[in-house]
């Protein structure tokens, strides 16, 4: 267990990521001024949709324009459980969330129940974007709808709950959705202890979820899921069911998208139906196609430069975000296929990364080191 | 031509076997297909015994692709059914991975591997073993499939491009680890459409020994156009014409078939 667990990565990889560690656990928090160490914290819950969108898009060749709408239900998940522990010091000083009394709600609608339970949030956080994924990818795949029309699916689905969301009645607080949070667990957010701790808590999120992801698409399902993403009829013909394998990635990736959803409520302090936009949701696949696919620390960095380039665009040429998306998108598109990684690797420092497929040696690890080399009669391609 | 002994001609003319399927492996009852009204096959029946060696000839469009396409589940018929086991198992009903797991092992027209794959991965995923998502998740390759794996890339000359990526491959050893890929399935039945084509003359000759030796253990049943190999590994076989049965018997049967000599062979030989 302990040999596979440091196989997936070369030495030079964990030392990477050791140092990697060291700056974002002790490193950043003692810098760092308080009031960045909530925005950086933001850009960790993207880097986890990131690995999600690229688990599913990279290695599945599922691509998703809907994944906004998962993190979003986490998000609510968690916004609905902040709701409730400020219940009593609303504006109205009612037990009621504030905006269920502007509607004139008398009680607390039955999904709403639970919610004061952080526990019990924090299950559904999960738990409901991962059943909504289940129910709708058993669907979709089931009925083999794939490729851009799929896409397309999934664009409309988190369209619909967007509307959904948007209306009172639904019951999430409309178009301003849920916010003026104060304190999780007991702890202020408004304290720097608070939203360090949350920090913290979201870097370790971000690793684990590094290390899951990387366990899968090193695992054999993240072999039969490339094959399933290169040539999906030859995997049916060698006896595998691609539906379940899509469908398994499909819901990790949800789940793993709501974990993020539910980090970033408390650090940014609101979550309304504009996470479910459909352009939320392109700008995660963008992340993605700027990092490099397939290769899970691409999507970190794009998810990373790309966010990086829209806070500080949009503080300083706030018109000119939407562009500047727009050219960096052909532009990679149209020169870098391969994304920022390929770019890196093209360059030099990530070459020796590519000289052996990172998965390749480990098909059967006792036989590959002394297997000489045997006569062909094949000429080489 | 190089068989001049004839047998009785008129075996070759039971072109649509009704009986002895009762013991068959494979047994394709009456199928038609129709495509938006054209019939690419109409009433064929098949009868493949455990073990046997079958060529599948036939001109273009006679539907010999089509026919796998329906034994695999890739296509389902208009009418008529397809067994397993006499008639225990009904294919016809199942989809293309159950049909795979229940022992059919098919090789594509065109090479088809996983390009992004190496070689040994190509292997390893075609590998007889537990196919559900949730067992494959902690699954390694055993040392005896290691062993296995390692006969078969020596049997199909694949052992120094094991860690390649299958997309890098010349085309002839892409179609050898397509075959790998059918052994390391290890199904009851190998469906093989065209294994020959684009390989080398040594390389030919190569796949018949490896499909004569694989038949008795397995059923194979082998669509070609190319009548030298054909010839070279026929024991019995079947021409297709339009859509169904024309004619079937040895080689020499077939040939002296005025019928087939007509549509077929008369313009190939």
């Amino acid at each position: 267990m302990k040999d596979r667990l440091f196989q997936i990565h070369s030495p030079r990889a964990w030392i990477v990521l050791a140092i990697l560690a060291v700056v974002l656990l002790a490193v950043v928090p003692a810098v760092a001024p308080a009031s960045l160490i909530p925005l950086l914290g933001k850009f960790l819950c993207f880097g986890i949709v990131a690995l999600a969108m690229d688990l599913l898009w990279g290695y599945a060749g599922i691509l998703s324009l809907g994944h906004g709408l998962f993190f979003a239900l986490g998000g609510y998940g968690m916004g609905m459980y902040l709701m409730r522990s400020i219940a009593g010091e609303g504006v109205y000083r009612s037990n009621l969330p504030d905006f269920m009394v502007f509607l004139d709600w008398k009680e607390l609608p039955w999904y709403w129940h639970g919610f004061d339970n952080f526990g019990f949030a924090a299950v559904m956080a999960l738990l409901a974007p991962g059943l909504l994924a289940l129910v709708f990818g058993w669907l979709t795949f089931r009925s083999r709808i794939k490729g851009v029309y799929l896409s397309i699916v999934t664009q409309a689905l988190t369209y619909a709950a967007m509307l959904l969301f948007f209306q009172n009645a639904t019951g999430f607080g409309g178009n301003n959705g849920l916010t003026d949070f104060k304190r999780i667990l007991g702890y202020s957010l408004q304290a720097d202890g608070t939203k360090v701790a949350l920090y913290v808590i979201t870097v370790c999120a971000l690793f684990a979820s590094y290390f899951g992801c990387r366990a899968l698409v090193n695992s054999k399902v993240g072999r039969v899921l490339r094959a399933v993403r290169d040539q999906e009829s030859k995997v049916m013909f060698c006896g595998y069911n691609p539906r379940d394998y899509k469908l398994f990635a499909w819901t990790f990736a949800a789940v793993l998208t709501g974990l993020a959803g539910a980090l970033y409520v408390p650090q940014v302090g609101i979550i309304n139906p504009s996470e479910m936009e459909p352009s939320a949701s392109i700008e995660m696949a963008i992340w993605v196609a700027v990092g490099g696919r397939a290769t899970l620390l691409g999507a970190l960095l794009g998810a990373g430069v790309v966010n990086g380039m829209k806070s500080w665009l949009t503080a300083s040429y706030p018109d000119a975000w939407l562009y500047a998306l727009a050219a960096l998108f052909v532009l990679v598109t149209l020169l870098l296929p391969e994304g920022l990684v390929g770019l890196l690797r093209r360059i030099g420092p990530l070459e020796r990364a590519r000289a052996k497929p990172p998965s390749a040696p480990r098909v059967s690890s006792g036989l590959s080191a002394g297997a000489a080399p045997v006569e062909t009669t094949q000429g080489k391609a | 031509m190089r068989e001049t002994q004839s047998s009785t001609p008129d075996a070759a003319s039971a072109a649509k076997p009704q009986t002895g399927w009762e013991n068959s492996i494979l047994f394709v009852d009456d199928v038609s297909v129709s495509f938006d009204g054209f019939l690419a096959i109409e009433h064929l029946s098949l009868v493949l015994e455990p073990g046997e060696l079958r060529c599948i000839i036939g001109p273009n469009g006679a539907g010999k692709t089509t026919m796998l396409d329906v034994i695999t589940g890739k296509t389902r018929p208009t009418s008529g059914r397809v067994f397993m086991h006499g008639q225990r198992i009904e294919l016809t009903s199942r989809s293309e991975y159950e049909i795979a797991r229940l022992g059919v092992g098919r090789k594509f027209q065109r090479p088809t591997v996983f390009p992004g794959h190496t070689v040994a991965e190509n292997l390893e995923l075609a590998l007889a073993a537990p196919k559900g998502v949730f067992r494959s998740l902690l699954r390694r390759v055993s040392p005896a499939e290691g062993e296995k794996l390692d006969q078969i890339l020596a049997t199909v000359g694949l052992r120094a491009e094991r860690t390649r990526a299958a997309g890098l491959l010349s085309h002839g050893q892409k179609q050898w680890l397509e075959i790998g890929m059918l052994l390391a399935q290890d199904p009851r039945v190998l469906l093989v459409d065209e294994p020959v084509a684009g390989m080398t003359h040594q390389e030919v000759e190569r796949t018949a020994e490896l499909l004569l030796s694989l038949a008795g253990a397995h059923t194979v049943v082998v669509i070609e156009h190319d009548m030298d190999f054909v010839r070279s590994i026929a024991r019995k076989v079947t021409v297709l014409h339009e859509g169904s049965v024309l004619a079937e018997g040895t080689m020499e049967q077939v040939q002296r078939d005025p019928r087939v000599t007509e549509v077929y062979l008369g313009e190939a030989a």
